[in-house]
């Protein structure tokens, strides 16, 4: 087995298709169930799993994709230090070509700026450690299946003895936010569909307070189509039954207390903190800054900098899309002045974004 | 990604036969080379349990089974 293509075949999505169909008919009131990762938002849009569900069950998207929650301010900072002298910018490459208030580190790049794309924030360590001179600033950004790599990164930079290495933390995390958002009764929401990594690291028991004492039925799912499929159907089943637990769909990964280690390593580098998601405002403790401990790596505290005021587009409705209340469709921007090539909104640039996801796979 | 090679708490990991190395300073268990693991931006975070895809896949059959419907 490769984990793979079993977790694809065609049969058992139909099989589950059907599944859902039998156990929610009957049922009146749609279900509305709610995911928040965005490589859920993609495989969904991608295998047109909502096209196989019956007319009772609704999938909304909400904020799943980090680099679209992380608001205007975040971008225009690092935009900001790309412009200092003697300053490398290291990020995912997902941050390239996110608009902020007038630039992008892509427009940034262009103009003379030292900025790397790294595929793990090790690499930004080892650049800091080959070239002494420069200072590198990585760009944090993401939940808890990153927020890790990026501790780790700290810890690694400590050992090594660098003083030029730094993090620009806009790590936040997901349940509390999925707690806000299970209050607003215009979303309705009937149950939430896990993140499958994330939960990796926080574990599944992490969703045991929306579950038990807000009612919400949670199923770790993993992105697999069978996987989405077969989680749905565990969220349907609870519905229809009045229950609201918290179900491992993605076992195979997830465990109740998920991995202690890299929780670990998180608390010992970050604590928690206010975090301002665009499109929610400020969410109570679902940041993550870096503790005192190493502030020494913490590039807002390293060299504070002069940010201008941050500008969000007036027509673009990410914030909306992010909070699970308007579909891509209906942005005016949508497709017509915002695609990927020329994007208005991190959510049509993110490859995790939902813009990105409807506008390459359509309906 | 399938771990093809360990060295101390650095590992070789492979997918569609692209090689990556990943950290296994965040991982919470052992692993040996054979194993697959969950890697994100360069990292290990969690291994997969082989005799758990195994039951979740037969569950999934099992949810289309004749005898399921009857």
């Amino acid at each position: 087995m490769n984990y793979m293509d079993e977790f694809r075949d065609r049969e058992v999505v139909r099989g589950l298709a059907a599944r859902i169909g039998e156990l929610a008919a009957g049922r009146e009131q749609p279900l509305t169930f709610m995911e928040v990762c965005g490589t859920h938002t993609m495989a969904i849009y991608q295998y047109g799993l909502r096209s196989l569900l019956p007319p009772q069950v609704r999938l909304i998207s909400g904020p799943g994709c980090p680099v679209c929650v992380t608001p205007n301010g975040y971008l225009d900072r690092a935009v900001t230090m790309a412009r200092l002298p003697g300053t490398t910018i290291a990020t995912f490459g997902d941050m390239m070509r996110v608009p902020g208030s007038s630039s992008s580190l892509m427009e940034e790049r262009a103009r003379g700026a030292d900025i790397r794309v790294v595929y793990s924030p090790l690499d930004a360590v080892a650049l800091a450690a080959r070239e002494p001179e420069r200072r590198v600033v990585f760009l944090g950004v993401g939940f808890e299946t990153t927020a890790p790599a990026v501790a780790g990164s700290i810890l690694a930079a400590r050992e090594k003895v660098l003083a030029n290495y730094f993090v620009l933390a806009a790590h936040k995390t997901i349940p509390i936010p999925m707690e806000v958002l299970s209050a607003d009764p215009e979303l309705g929401i009937d149950g939430y569909l896990c993140p499958a990594h994330v939960s990796a690291v926080i574990g599944a028991d992490a969703y045991r307070r929306l579950a038990e004492e807000r009612g919400v039925p949670c199923v770790v799912t993993g992105f697999e189509p069978a996987d989405v499929m077969q989680g749905v159907a565990m969220l349907v089943r609870q519905a229809v039954a009045g229950e609201s637990r918290v179900e491992i769909q993605y076992r195979r990964v997830v465990k109740p207390e998920g991995n202690r280690r890299a929780q670990e390593v998180l608390a010992e580098v970050f604590t928690p903190c206010d975090a301002a998601w665009r499109g929610i405002g400020v969410i109570p403790g679902s940041g993550l800054a870096i503790r005192e401990e190493y502030a020494a790596f913490d590039a807002e505290k390293a060299f504070p900098v002069e940010v201008e005021a941050p500008r969000e587009h007036p027509e673009c409705r990410c914030g909306e899309i992010l909070r699970g209340k308007v579909s891509p469709f209906d942005c005016p921007l949508f497709a017509m002045v915002c695609t990927p090539e020329s994007p208005v909104g991190a959510c049509m640039v993110s490859s995790e974004g939902t813009c990105a996801a409807a506008y390459k796979y359509g309906r | 990604m399938r771990v093809v090679s360990i060295d101390g708490t650095d590992a070789m990991a492979e997918i569609d036969g692209v090689r990556r190395a990943a950290s296994l300073m965040v991982l919470d268990e052992e692993v040996r080379v054979g194993d697959y693991v969950i890697v994100h931006a360069g990292f290990a975070i969690a291994r997969l349990d082989e005799a758990e895809a195994e039951e979740t896949l037969r569950l999934m059959r099992e949810a289309f089974s004749e005898e399921d419907m009857a």
